[in-house]
């Protein structure tokens, strides 16, 4: 095995024993990259530099004796839409294409207090803003698994990094299933934690009350401590929740007896292919046998979420979306007169299809005369949503899905059928919309491609989440696939 | 002529002073270079985040309780949005259907009639930076102002004449600054007024078409301005005219207002709650908490110095216009109990220093203590009224005690009836004719006897001792 496929808590042991040391680490994963990026294309921005010298830094601390915290050392890739102080961070647009943060992000910040080594940016759809990263303004990123297959979106290029060890880690974020879709359908762990869970702060924001950030790993211990590392309440985001962060490894126990999984049925409809349902079922069967019990529940407002979360999301990325406008930063047209004609080139010109037409939607559905027919109706049906949750949760530890209704899909394959497109998102919004935790990881393949299983749990609930994924990894070995690059 | 009487609701925007901005710790203050107190809040850098500023919402919380509010258990920010260059987000963060204050009032006096004006709301939003017309094609913004933390206070449309407007702003700015929650310096724009203004037949209820008044920068500019409106519109409409609904600028040096902006549709802002910030709640013990701790505020203070030192209630109104003004007031008549006197002396010779100086009370040089002393020393016959003044007067430029100057200035009044006779006998010797005409009966020369004797005393011989002895001397003359 070479260091670059290894997991962070098995390079973790390697790092504290001295076997290793970060930079060779770092350099493994550095060679990785250079050696397959240029048919994944997962990288924005390669931070080789940067990587090198903390590296180095990391291996003088841990020389230096003292205790080595679980991420030092360990290479991880952020997703281009948290900012990185003095380091590109472009949201995969053309509007952000040479924009430097003057400041990092809270989770970045954090990974750099853990010693983690940050080795890049990595591709996404344009403002988090798809279901594919097809709709990145800079490039396409394929799948590892098959290279004509996109690795799902918007975090598609950090799931790709992950699962073509490119990175040992890896941070996405997370609107409608952008953590959860790509890992599914590049076989990795992801995880999009509890509304809250997380700071926001310095996260690019597309719809504020939907986006969370969360891990993207090749195992569901590295999921437990990487949400470890960037949890908690940050004085700098109002809506990050001060709930202390446990031990997330301390739930990683190999026992689901007595447990109880929910069956949500609605989520094995609208047009989920049969080969998914049957690998979930299967999955679901597998930790039957294992002491968990588990039974169908319907949740019939489901059917309303995916309209509902297409005002809502777009409603604040109307909003969210207009700082830019070419006065401070970012693109700014060279074809303007006046200041009206420059906020309007500008943002012609840096916006793409997609992020244009939700803007569209967006100012919409927040104008006077709709404002009540679209926005506050819409947040009445999340309301309800939560509600079908609470009720669910009553009742259950757990409800498994499907993460996406079919496996990876060919690039191109969807590209002029925005509605089946936003449809590979079904059975993720609901979880945003109620502001709960749910994980995704691999559960079978079909055709050469891994299927997802979505696990769902309570408000602040991921060290139930972490406890049946940890007992289904340990008790099968998907996790333990690799694409054959 | 059809009589018309102006309907004007007040929008008066506060900033509050607090140390850092309303969403960001950046330093609330004037000054500086351009861009010099930003951060990546103020400045809407991509992924950066509003926090509250716990004491901003204290302060609001607090003037609308002063502005008699009731204040709302939930309150919400929304984010108004609208693309202006000054603006860091092309939204501004504010409130809409859930501010923080509502359904208060002010009473307000004039003419000797007290009217309540209605408060509408009163709430929370952060202000926008500043565009600077660099020439030419060019414009520079300075997001410094930007995220300052801002109070609106809205009326209902329950005014109805310039002194009326004028009033009202009186009082609140000085609500608001017994509080200590704005500087009230309309001068520097850090209390910004904006009426709207519109005129209907007297006796009747439908209501004209408004005109927003922007740019009034003094209490003269909103009396001025809203005068200056009202007339407008009623030319307008007696010369078969019609109002149209703009914003109109007043113009300080020309006296009048100019067309800025023709307001054609209902501006479209789509508020929505801001859903990066979270819900202000407020308990009831929070509420009172805050009511307790609010200091005496102008009519409280005014009825109090009313019936504690007798003050007339015009004398109280004025003094406790400004908190600094009521504060010198009270710490004078500590120790020179004549409230009237102290009262005149600060509403006359003092007021007219300060204004000619351009100076706040709070800049005076005077200290109360010394004030209260050279009134005594006047009681006391030390010094005359008239020489008062000019001790005032240099009280007011260096800020020496009183006594210091009258005695480097020999300036103490002479009550002593020999050294005065002796005066007297000198000026009547010199002034043989009107020593005669006064025998004769013909009292006219008197007062330009005494003016001879203050002469000769620089002004300093006590004028009751003069007229006295005086009378006596040229009725019975010496020898």
């Amino acid at each position: 095995m070479e260091l670059f496929q290894l997991t962070a808590h098995e390079l973790h042991k390697k790092l504290k024993s001295r076997e290793i040391s970060a930079l060779e680490l770092t350099q493994s994963v550095l060679g990785r990259i250079s050696s397959v990026d240029g048919q994944v294309r997962s990288f924005v921005t390669v931070t080789n530099e940067i990587a090198l010298e903390t590296a180095r830094a990391v291996d003088k601390q841990i020389a230096g004796g003292g205790d080595v915290s679980p991420l030092a050392g360990i290479p991880i890739a952020i997703k281009d839409n948290m900012c990185t102080n003095g380091v590109r961070t472009t949201c995969s647009s053309k509007m952000l294409e040479n924009f430097i943060p003057p400041y990092s992000a809270t989770v970045v910040e954090k990974l750099a207090e853990a010693g983690a080594i940050m080795v890049g940016k990595t591709n996404l759809d344009e403002f988090a803003m798809g279901s594919s990263t097809e709709n990145s303004a800079l490039f396409v990123t394929h799948n590892p698994w098959n290279l004509d297959k996109v690795p799902g979106g918007s975090s598609g290029g950090s799931a790709a990094a992950v699962a073509a060890d490119e990175a040992v880690l890896a941070l996405g974020s997370d609107t409608g299933g952008s953590i959860r879709q790509p890992a599914a359908f590049c076989g990795v762990v992801g995880m999009k934690p509890t509304y809250g869970r997380v700071s926001r702060y310095g996260l690019v924001a597309f719809a504020s009350s939907l986006d969370q950030i969360g891990p993207i790993t090749k195992d569901v211990t590295d999921t437990a401590i990487l949400l470890g590392a960037i949890s908690g309440k940050d004085s700098m985001d109002s809506t990050s929740v001060d709930i202390p962060v446990p031990d997330y490894t301390a739930a990683l126990k190999n026992d689901v007896r007595g447990m109880k999984i929910g069956i949500p049925k609605e989520f094995f409809a609208q047009g989920v292919r049969p080969e998914i349902s049957e690998a979930v079922m299967k999955a679901v069967e597998a930790l039957k046998a294992l002491g968990a019990d588990y039974k169908e529940v319907s949740m019939p407002i489901m059917e309303y979420t995916l309209p509902t979360y297409y005002i809502l999301a777009p409603s604040e990325a109307s909003s969210n979306l207009a700082r830019y406008d070419g006065v401070r930063y970012g693109h700014r047209s060279k074809h303007s007169s006046d200041v009206m004609s420059m906020f309007m080139k500008t943002r012609d010109e840096g916006f793409g299809a997609e992020v244009k037409q939700r803007i569209m939607i967006g100012t919409y559905a927040l104008s006077a005369g709709y404002y009540d027919a679209y926005y506050l109706k819409a947040q009445k049906v999340r309301t309800l949503v939560r509600q079908a949750y609470d009720e669910a949760f009553e009742e259950f530890d757990v409800l498994i899905s499907p993460t996406a209704p079919s496996v990876a899909f060919g690039i191109g394959e969807k590209a002029n059928d925005p509605l089946e497109m936003k449809l590979a998102d079904v059975c993720t919004i609901p979880v945003n919309m109620a502001g709960i935790p749910a994980m995704s990881m691999t559960c079978g393949f079909y055709d050469g491609l891994p299927i997802g299983m979505q696990i769902m749990g309570k408000p602040f609930g991921e060290e139930t989440m972490l406890q049946v994924a940890y007992t289904y990894e340990q008790n099968t070995d998907h996790h333990t696939m690799k694409p054959g690059l | 002529m059809i009589d018309y009487e102006p309907v004007i609701g007040m929008e008066v925007h506060a900033e509050l002073l607090t140390e850092s901005k309303m969403f960001c710790k950046c330093k609330v203050d004037f000054g500086g270079a351009p861009n010099s107190r930003v951060c990546p809040v103020c400045l809407g850098l991509p992924g950066s985040l509003p926090v509250a500023n716990e004491k901003a919402v204290e302060y609001v919380v607090r003037a609308a309780l002063a502005l008699n509010c009731t204040i709302s258990e939930e309150s919400l920010f929304h984010r108004k949005n609208y693309f202006y260059p000054d603006m860091a987000k092309n939204y501004q963060i504010s409130q809409y259907d859930f501010p923080i204050g509502s359904n208060g009032w002010i009473d307000i006096t004039v003419d000797g009639d007290t009217r309540r004006i209605r408060i509408r709301r009163v709430h929370l939003e952060e202000d926008t930076g500043k565009l600077i017309h660099a020439g030419g094609n060019e414009s520079l913004v300075d997001y410094n102002r930007s995220g300052l933390p801002l109070m609106e206070v809205v009326t209902e449309a329950d005014i109805h004449s310039a002194e009326e407007a004028r009033e009202y702003l009186v009082r609140l700015r000085a609500i608001l600054t017994y509080l200590g929650v704005n500087d009230g310096k309309m001068e520097e724009g850090s209390l910004r007024c904006e009426p709207n203004i519109s005129i209907r037949q007297k006796g009747t209820a439908k209501l004209g078409t408004k005109t927003e008044l922007k740019n009034l920068n003094s209490f003269r500019a909103v009396f001025s301005g809203v005068q200056y409106e009202t007339e407008r519109q009623t030319n307008v409409l007696n010369e078969g005219g019609k109002v149209i609904q703009e914003t109109r600028r007043w113009d300080d040096a020309n006296n009048r207002t100019a067309s800025m902006r023709v307001k054609e549709l209902e501006q479209e802002y789509r508020y929505f709650p801001d859903p990066d910030l979270v819900a202000l709640h407020f308990t009831t013990d929070y509420i009172e908490r805050q009511r307790s701790i609010l200091p005496e505020l102008p009519d409280e203070k005014k009825t109090r110095l009313m019936e504690k030192w007798g003050l007339p209630a015009y004398d109280a109104e004025i003094i406790t216009d400004s908190r600094a003004m009521a504060d010198f007031f009270e710490e004078t008549v500590e120790h020179c109990p004549d409230a009237k006197t102290v009262s005149n002396w600060i509403m006359g010779d003092l007021a007219k220093l300060l204004n000619a100086a351009g100076l706040d009370i709070s800049d005076c040089k005077v200290k109360p203590v010394d004030f209260a002393r050279m009134l005594t020393l006047i009681q006391e016959g030390t010094i005359s009224g008239k020489i008062a003044k000019g001790v005032f007067d240099d009280m007011f430029e260096t800020g020496k005690a009183p006594d210091a100057i009258v005695k480097s200035g020999g300036m103490t009044q002479i009550s002593d009836e020999h050294e005065i006779l002796g005066v007297i006998d000198r000026v009547l010797g010199e002034n043989s004719e009107a020593v005669a005409k006064i025998a004769a009966g013909d009292m006219k020369p008197m007062g330009f006897l005494v003016g001879q004797i203050m002469r000769h005393t620089q002004g300093r011989a006590n004028p009751e001792v003069v007229n006295r002895l005086l009378k006596k001397r040229v009725a019975e003359p010496a020898n």
